[in-house]
């Protein structure tokens, strides 16, 4: 292979948050009309290495080289002055401006009064000559997803970068906007532009890219080439480990069924179908795992189990009882606690005490209330009593929830919902920000929880977590169930390939 | 050194008390400074509002008279506002209120017994309080309809629709042209009890004690709370939320539908021209005052209804324009506003450190 010089160079890229080391000693090189794909477990450290690129983020250490010359990325401006452009998953578009008017927004150089005729005239050029089709002159909420997306590579095209940084960008798009985003990107190449993307789907690995770089925590793995790795390869190196460590058990003698789903669809905000038929069983005692990479129906799956969300077809039975399309009052009352993926936005209310929220779940009914009345004292009772057996560290009962640690906010949510549940607790990452104490103390209760005849379904997208808390695990993947396996029988390979779409060697298990 | 802004570990006790407090001092220093403006001595101008205000028995009764309907529109603010629900409308439901009100007052005593007129009227007033306010609710809760803009806009609605009313069909043959309604018949009056202070004194201090009771020691109260502060939460939780907000939103109407039906039976006793002095709107000043406490609004409604009668004696006394009262009760929600923050942060002075490279 002849040597180019790379057009982008990462060396030994550091940075750390307080308590968590999000890279460590990345390296990587990018050279002219070549696409790379970042692959990588949530949480692995590809958009923060990223957002270091685009000048969101300052490295701790490391040095970046553009087409050989060291440079220093302060601020997004910096990163497009050096023609690099990053399209976020969240597009950063006004809606109620026209296409035209969001490119030029944030432009440096701009008359008082821009000519919009010979901007719009420029973005018709471009967006010819790169197969980018939108009309300067529609407004931004007029288009689709993928319309949108494509206003945003025309914006970077336009400020004249030349390396894209793409973050998940088909996450949003339908499978033919994603075949036409292929197009774009080669398009793009073959002008010798490079682009690096983001993902977790193998099948686009290999569909887009010239070059793969592996991270797993924060850390480089490998580094292949695309046309010389294979899918089975990337999965292991991506959920990298083949040793597990197991948590003890104990044996238990699982009950009825708990939670039956049969055949139940969904559809997400936009009105995307985002459930395609899920079927599964919980029993009592039982702890069933949903693997998946998030954005493939998790969120919506948990909304119709807890009456946020009506599905499309289908059916939910709780303890045997058709509960579908019910309301979050009807099923909390069949004994259905939640915790929700987003603690602070939907778990609690941070301007009230930490007694209130504790109280939130059973404050309707005996001994909190009677007739309507609450009972303060047996509310700040309850507060004590769970703010002790769950270690939440809080000044008083009656600070402000808002002022607790991530961690006590958790275990505050946890302590409200074990404490209510009857029969069948909801978990969406729970352990998800936790410091490793906390964690375990999270996935601890979960257990004591199932064996004292709790079904649980719990949705992680920690493999680890999984294995060692799950009895059984699911993998989602665009909004289908592709297999379902008892957790000691689990090969991470396999469960790293069906997380990323890819369906051979399902060995589906019947219970 | 540079001073920064430091989040509280817990909302201090201490600020929630002291800022209103400190707030209040200010305002006085700000309107002296502009009284110096005016070549007045603001020492003398404020002796002589409180004087004014508070300086004798009939003074306080008409201080009085201007705080009862502050206090039950400030209640019907409050509720609302602790939902979020932005509700700029007390005045245009006091004034459907009123409406209601003359209605009964004028026409229903052919088919009602005298003594049931009053009590009637009371209740078809709240009634129409609730109506007034419930049609924004409605929009908001069924289509997601703004209510700053619709209870804003209703508020001219009513107001127009009583000067319809007072100028047209119900003008009094016998008024000399006097913009208003014939006068109600006695037994329509509400009683008075110390002076022009009339009953609605009573309602509203025991209505403030039953909706700090609902508010904090209620399921309904709780919900409402859940709901204000966190709706998504309140969602998951199974609270109803288009449910509570209507609920809450009915009584808050009702509560400003009172406070004019209190006006035209306890006050002028007839609907006429200048039925509320803009009470809606400076109940909104009193709910933010006493900080969403209902009890707190009765006391913050006496101490602006002080400023408004303290700033027509000025006026009288010592030539000031009136809007003195105005101007300090604008100044009074300046530093309140802006002490709000010192409840959630405190002030913290940093050093520079002299080593140190930061790239």
């Amino acid at each position: 292979m002849e040597k180019k010089t790379p057009i982008l160079e990462m060396k030994g890229i550091t940075k750390r948050f307080p308590n968590v080391v999000a890279n460590e000693q990345v390296d990587l090189e990018l050279y002219p009309g070549e696409v790379l794909a970042l692959l990588g477990e949530n949480g692995a450290g590809k958009s923060c290495l990223m957002n270091v690129l685009a000048g969101l983020y300052r490295a701790d250490e490391g040095e970046i080289f553009i087409q050989g010359k060291r440079v220093e990325i302060n601020s997004p401006r910096d990163a497009m002055l050096l023609g690099i452009g990053m399209v976020h998953q969240n597009f950063m578009l006004v809606d109620t401006m026209t296409v035209a008017e969001n490119i030029i927004l944030g432009l440096s150089d701009l008359p008082f009064v821009p000519d919009m005729g010979t901007v719009s005239k420029r973005i018709r050029e471009l967006s010819e000559r790169y197969n980018l089709q939108v009309d300067p002159e529609s407004h931004i909420w007029q288009l689709s997803v993928g319309e949108q997306q494509r206003v945003e590579i025309l914006k970077l095209i336009y400020r004249g970068a030349e390396i894209l940084i793409l973050d998940e960008p088909t996450a949003v798009l339908t499978p033919q906007e994603s075949k036409q985003l292929n197009r774009i990107i080669h398009q793009m190449t073959r002008e010798g532009k490079s682009a690096i993307f983001i993902t977790h789907k193998m099948e686009e690995v290999i569909a887009f890219s010239d070059w793969v770089r592996v991270l797993h925590k924060g850390r480089l793995v490998t580094v292949k080439k695309t046309s010389q790795t294979n899918p089975q390869e990337l999965a292991r190196l991506m959920v990298g480990r083949d040793v597990l460590f197991r948590l003890e058990k104990k044996d238990r003698n699982l009950g009825g069924v708990a939670l039956e789903l049969k055949d139940v669809q969904a559809v997400d905000d936009k009105g995307l179908p985002a459930l395609n038929g899920i079927s599964l069983i919980i029993r009592s005692g039982e702890i069933l795992g949903i693997a998946g990479v998030a954005g493939n129906g998790q969120k919506q799956l948990v909304e119709v189990l807890t009456g946020l969300r009506k599905t499309t077809g289908g059916k939910i039975r709780i303890f045997g009882e058709e509960k579908s399309n019910k309301s979050p009052l009807e099923i909390i009352n069949t004994g259905v606690s939640h915790i929700p993926a987003d603690r602070i936005a939907r778990g609690i209310a941070g301007d009230m005490s930490v007694a209130n929220n504790l109280a939130m779940k059973c404050y309707r009914k005996p001994p909190l209330a009677k007739k309507g009345i609450l009972h303060p004292k047996r509310i700040l009772d309850l507060a004590n009593r769970m703010i002790e057996l769950f270690h939440i560290h809080t000044p008083t009962p009656h600070t402000h929830a808002k002022f607790l640690s991530g961690g006590n906010i958790q275990k505050t949510i946890l302590a409200r919902e074990i404490d209510a549940c009857r029969g069948l607790l909801i978990a969406a990452y729970p352990s998800r920000g936790l410091d490793v104490g906390a964690t375990e103390f999270v996935r601890n209760q979960m257990i004591a929880q199932s064996e004292s005849g709790t079904a649980i379904l719990l949705i992680s997208e920690d493999l680890e977590e999984l294995l060692t808390v799950a009895d059984k695990i699911a993998v989602l993947f665009e909004g289908h169930i592709m297999g379902i396996f008892r957790s000691n029988e689990a090969d991470t390979e396999r469960l790293g390939m069906m997380m990323t779409g890819m369906k051979e060697g399902i060995g589906e298990l019947r219970d | 050194m540079r001073i920064v802004f430091e989040k509280r570990k817990t909302l201090s006790r201490k600020a929630i008390f002291l800022v209103p407090l400190f707030s209040f001092f200010i305002s006085l220093l700000l309107t002296a400074i502009l009284l110096a403006i005016f070549k007045t001595n603001p020492f003398i101008t404020y002796a002589a509002m409180f004087q004014g205000a508070f300086g004798s028995w009939p003074n306080f009764t008409e201080t009085l008279v201007k705080a009862i309907p502050l206090m039950l529109a400030g209640l019907g603010v409050l509720i609302a506002f602790r939902l979020k629900f932005w509700n700029i409308g007390a005045e245009g439901q006091l004034a459907f209120g009123g409406i209601a009100a003359t209605w009964v007052a004028l026409f229903w005593s052919s088919f009602l017994a005298s003594w049931m007129v009053l009590p009637t009227a009371i209740l078809v007033g709240m009634l129409a309080g609730a109506l007034w306010a419930g049609i924004p609710a409605l929009l908001k809760v069924r289509l997601k309809v703004d209510e700053v803009l619709t209870t804003l806009m209703l508020n001219y609605v009513a107001i127009l629709f009583a000067e319809h009313l007072y100028y047209g069909p119900w003008r009094d043959p016998k008024g000399f042209g006097f913009p208003g309604t014939p006068p109600f018949p006695e037994f329509a009056w509400l009683p008075r009890i110390a002076g022009r202070a009339h009953l609605g004194l009573v309602f509203a201090i025991v209505l403030a004690l039953v909706i700090w009771f609902i508010l904090n020691r209620t399921r309904l109260g709780f919900e409402l709370e859940v709901i204000g502060n966190n709706p998504s939460a309140a969602q998951t939780q199974g609270i109803k939320i288009a449910k509570n907000i209507m609920i809450a939103l009915l009584v808050a109407g009702a509560l400003s539908g009172l406070a004019g039906v209190c006006e035209v039976t306890g006050i002028s006793r007839r609907l006429q021209q200048g039925l509320s002095i803009g009470y809606g709107y400076t109940a909104i000043i009193v709910a933010w005052l006493a900080q969403l406490n209902p009890i707190a609004a009765i006391f913050v409604a006496v101490l602006i209804a002080a400023l408004l009668v303290g700033g027509d004696q000025v006026q009288m006394m010592m030539g000031l324009p009136a809007a003195m009262g105005l101007v300090m009760q604008g100044m009074l929600l300046f530093p309140m506003l802006a002490g709000a923050l010192f409840t959630e942060y405190k002030i913290r002075l940093i050093r520079p450190r002299t080593s140190g490279s930061l790239v």
